[in-house]
């Protein structure tokens, strides 16, 4: 028996194709998200925490979204599964399975089609049972628990009584209940040990390998690498570059110097800061966002956008991308 | 498990801390009106200008009053414990009586004040909190604070001249109408009486609940478990009332429980204003005629009240938190 | 000044922040050191600084006039005459005029300047028994936070005792016990007031003790007066203004409503409470004035002693008052 046994929970239509040929499950274009907040007296304003935001992720691969911890990444996964607080605004085109993902059609896929894997316990309601609260659906609960070893008795438990390795597994098992095509984890290992948050990688992994369209959001560029399969560098709300993972192995396969100065942090690649920091989300620079600590930037940077290019196989959004 | 014993247990400490305070207050009661400086004898010659001297002294003998203050407990305290609340001076029948007959009125006003301000001030609580930020919001927050700073006794006056004497839609005063003899009072009559002394009791708590329900909802709003059910398809709706329920709904349930304190002392503002006669009104009375035994007996009645409030309040609060039952929190 | 909505995206900005504030946490260091402060937080804390100087700035505007206010109010308690108190039958029972803005009464007293008097009365039932309970508070909060067990125990009781018993029976059964008057009336607000704020402050000092400051202090050889003296009492300070300041408007209701009742201050102070009670009786009547615009200042009086307890406490923490 392997350590999770990939039945016909896991969606149908995936599987009827194999993962062998991968179909583009999600498609984020030019995503804008903006807060509107009260300014002194009665007054408005925007403050842009997302900005010309690209990203595809297909069946069969987990890809990773990597920045600093709240930088607004989280968003991105709070825009796509819709669950933005009011005062969120966001633009752009979001498609999953090829058809635009209009707030009607959200609002069937989620949790079934489309589910979320939060970080930790404290997105249960403490109030209430396990079983009961991540689905009303009581055969799909233990089915789904089954395939994560857990007992049955672990659904009428209240969330304050999981042990940190079982509550990994809820948490992973609500997000197989629906028998989803894409799984958005949002920061699914903040606190946990080496050991446990490979074991929480591995379920994605294995969930990936099934067909699942897996989109990760982490802080943890190191321990995402062992497991997905392309990386997104998310920079002062945007990515900059998304690379295969392989392309993490040597600094000059990289594209965008953001990514290069990234490599170059990762503690076992010399562990070297970059000067400056991300610019606050209310005082972005004109043109490329990340021209102001670029040591390549050429005189034309700080007045356009840089354009999404594609080289050696990986999207870049620079101008003077190597 | 062991869960069980551990209630029983802790419900059986709360019943002795209980009975304990019951025991102090009754003391401490006591001793206050032993300290009172007013003559108990004075009022009582007041009320009956006709009594003679040897009437008084017969008076003095039968309360006690020749007696050391000691001497005096330890026989109205061996009197309460055989159920023995002595004889009110004011109204000439065992105080237990009066008690009983009183709080019956007093509790179809509480009652219905009670519910009054819990089902409004939850209703309009969640109406802030699901509108938070909004103008309706900060509208009736705002209305909310101002409520919270006006007192029972000068609301009820003012209900009165509006409702009363200017639009003469409710009756003056008493819980039944004047010259109608008890048996003839229909239940309608009762209620038309109820009204305004209840509306000026429930205005004591109402906006209390409200804010505390806002306050709730808001959190629960925005809490990462709210978060995770929109995520998994939940609506709206469906999350007001599996997550709403426990979270909101209980704990408003429950302070109105702990709140039992204030409604009894609001009662005796609002019984004096509309002149409904209940236990407060008596309490006041007692009070202000030096009717000791009643006021006493009234005393004891009213903490063991305030005490069943919390004692529920608490049971439920073990109820609803698995995590106070298991101690954790 | 926060973004509206109690956006869950700055509540989690501001979580990381204080994790990343902490200790470098081996996240963190995935990224590292080059990596600024985020976006978001960013933005909303130098926008929250931004509207907390104004609303500091007009804090302590409404304080100055809010205390100039009462100030008004407490002379002008004083230096008004008799000349409203005194019965005068030619003015009976007038509606409010431009010469009586509050009407008279049935003896032909002004009512705005019984009202003034009142208030002034209020304020100084107020003032010195929210002091001298606030001051009590202080003690056996203090007392109980760093005294013995039972000493906690014993505090613990006594709240449970004063509070077991509903308010305004405690208030009446300490009038009768002083006589009535004034004696009954200090000393009852003062006994049924002390609770809240006490429970409040003992929390305050133990979550102060537990702080490695203090106990590194006691550990240095201290005694236990310096650190309380020297650690402890100063950062109650705000706690006790601020408490003293919520339990004001408490205590002139609980004093005009015992005044109300017949067991307050006697019937020939103008208190609002005996106003009040002596305007129920002519209710009837139609004369609506005699009742309305007494209450109607208390109210007011207690809305601005409650906002000047809102400035205090935003001039004291600026990141208390964020909603």
């Amino acid at each position: 028996m392997s350590d999770v046994n990939i039945g016909p929970a896991v969606g149908a239509e995936v599987s009827s194709e194999g993962p062998g040929t991968p179909i583009e499950v999600l498609r984020v274009e030019g995503l804008e998200v903006a807060f509107s907040r009260y300014g002194k007296g009665w007054s408005r304003d925007r403050l842009k925490v997302i900005s010309n935001l690209n990203l595809t992720v297909r069946s069969g691969e987990i890809v990773a979204v990597a920045g600093s911890s709240g930088s607004g990444k989280s968003l991105l996964a709070h825009a796509v599964l819709g669950i933005l607080p009011r005062n969120a605004h966001t633009s752009g085109r979001i498609n999953f399975m090829g058809k635009a993902l209009t707030p009607a059609r959200l609002k069937k896929l989620r949790g079934t089609r489309i589910a979320f894997v939060p970080q930790s316990v404290e997105y249960l309601d403490p109030l209430m049972r396990v079983g009961r609260q991540i689905s009303p659906d009581r055969q799909a609960v233990l089915a789904a628990f089954e395939r994560y070893r857990l007992d049955p008795s672990v659904a009428e438990l209240y969330p304050h009584q999981l042990s940190g390795g079982m509550a990994r597994r809820v948490l992973v098992a609500s997000a197989v209940v629906g028998d989803p095509q894409l799984i958005v984890a949002d920061e699914p290992t903040p606190g946990m040990s080496k050991e446990l948050a490979d074991k929480a990688m591995k379920h994605f992994r294995d969930l990936a390998d099934a067909g699942v369209a897996v989109l990760l959001i982490t802080h943890d560029i190191d321990l995402a690498l062992g497991y997905a399969d392309r990386v997104a560098v998310f920079y002062a709300g945007t990515t900059v570059e998304t690379a295969p993972a392989d392309d993490f192995d040597a600094r000059e396969r990289l594209r965008h110097p953001w990514s290069q100065a990234l490599w170059q942090a990762i503690p076992a690649n010399g562990f070297q800061p970059t000067p400056g920091h991300q610019p606050y989300a209310g005082r972005l620079p004109q043109g490329c966002l990340y021209a102001p600590r670029c040591p390549r930037k050429g005189h034309d940077c700080g007045h356009h956008a840089p354009p999404t290019v594609t080289i050696r196989g990986g999207e870049v959004s620079c101008c003077y991308a190597s | 498990m062991g869960s069980k014993l551990k209630v029983i247990k802790q419900s059986g400490a709360y019943l002795v801390r209980g009975v304990t305070l019951l025991i102090a207050i009754s003391i401490l009661s006591f001793v206050l009106m032993s300290l009172s400086p007013i003559d108990p004898m004075r009022a009582y010659v007041q009320a009956n200008p006709g009594a003679s001297a040897e009437n008084i002294a017969k008076m003095e003998e039968f309360w006690g009053l020749n007696d050391p203050m000691p001497t005096r407990f330890v026989k109205w305290g061996s009197a309460l414990l055989r159920g023995d609340f002595g004889t009110s001076k004011l109204y000439r029948r065992p105080v237990l009586e009066i008690i009983g007959t009183r709080f019956a009125a007093t509790l179809a006003l509480m009652l219905t004040a009670w519910t009054m301000s819990g089902v409004l001030g939850f209703s309009i609580g969640c109406a802030m909190g699901l509108t938070q930020g909004s103008f309706i919001d900060r509208v009736l927050k705002r209305l909310c604070l101002i409520m919270c700073s006006i007192p029972t006794f000068w609301i009820g006056l003012v209900f009165l001249m509006l409702f009363s004497v200017w639009l003469g839609w409710f009756p003056f005063g008493m819980a039944v109408p004047a010259g109608v003899a008890a048996g003839d009072v229909t239940i309608w009559q009762r209620l038309h009486h109820l009204v305004l002394p209840a509306a000026t009791l429930s205005f004591l708590s109402f906006a209390n609940v409200a804010l505390h329900t806002r306050e709730k909802l808001t959190e629960v709003m925005s809490s990462e478990y709210v978060l995770f059910a929109r995520a998994r398809g939940k609506s709206r709706f469906q999350i007001l009332r599996q997550h709403g329920f426990r979270n909101i709904l209980m704990p408003a349930v429950t302070m109105q429980f702990s709140s039992f304190s204030e409604l009894f002392g609001g009662s005796v503002l609002a019984e004096n204003i509309f002149g409904y006669p209940g236990l407060g009104a008596a309490a006041s009375a007692a009070g202000l005629q030096s009717d000791i035994p009643l006021l006493l007996g009234i005393t004891l009645f009213s903490a063991l009240f305030v005490f069943a409030g919390n004692a529920i309040a608490n049971g439920l609060y073990v109820v609803i938190d698995p995590r106070v039952r298991e101690g954790v929190a | 000044m926060h973004i509206e909505g109690g956006s869950h995206a700055h509540a989690h900005a501001v979580e990381h922040a204080a994790g990343a504030g902490a200790g470098v946490g081996a996240g963190e260091l995935a990224l590292g050191p080059g990596v600024g402060p985020d976006a978001v937080i960013g933005a909303g804390r130098r926008f929250a600084l931004l509207g907390n100087i104004n609303r500091r700035k007009l804090a302590a505007i409404l304080t100055v006039i809010i205390l100039a206010i009462i100030l008004t109010v407490s002379v002008a308690g004083v230096l008004l005459g008799d000349k409203g108190l005194t019965a005068d039958f030619s003015q009976k029972a007038l509606a409010p005029s431009r010469e009586h803005p509050f009407g008279t009464d049935l003896l032909g007293r002004d009512v705005a300047t019984r009202t003034i008097k009142g208030l002034a009365l209020s304020l100084f039932v107020g003032v010195s028994a929210s002091a001298v309970s606030a001051v009590l508070a202080v003690i056996v909060g203090v007392c109980a936070a760093l005294g013995r067990g039972w000493l906690d125990h014993a505090v613990n009781w006594l709240i449970d005792l004063t509070m077991g018993i509903p308010h305004t029976i405690l208030l009446i059964l300490i009038s009768i016990a002083a006589g009535r008057g004034w004696r009954g009336l200090l000393i009852g607000v003062i006994v049924t007031h002390w609770t809240g704020l006490a429970r409040i402050i003992r929390a305050e000092v133990l979550q102060l003790r537990s702080q490695h400051y203090i106990a590194v202090a006691g550990k240095l050889g201290r005694s236990r007066w310096w650190v309380m003296t020297r650690h402890i009492l100063p950062h109650l300070v705000p706690q006790f203004l601020v408490g003293l300041i919520l339990l004001f408007p408490h205590a002139i209701m609980h004093e005009s409503g015992l005044t109300f009742l017949g067991f307050g201050m006697p019937p020939e102070q103008p208190a609002i409470g005996i106003i009040l009670s002596e305007a129920m009786r002519s209710l009837s009547s139609g004369m609506w004035w005699l009742a309305f615009f007494p209450g109607l200042a208390l109210v007011i009086l207690v809305l601005l002693i409650d906002k000047l307890g809102e400035c205090v406490k935003l001039l004291f923490n600026p990141h208390s008052a964020q909603e």
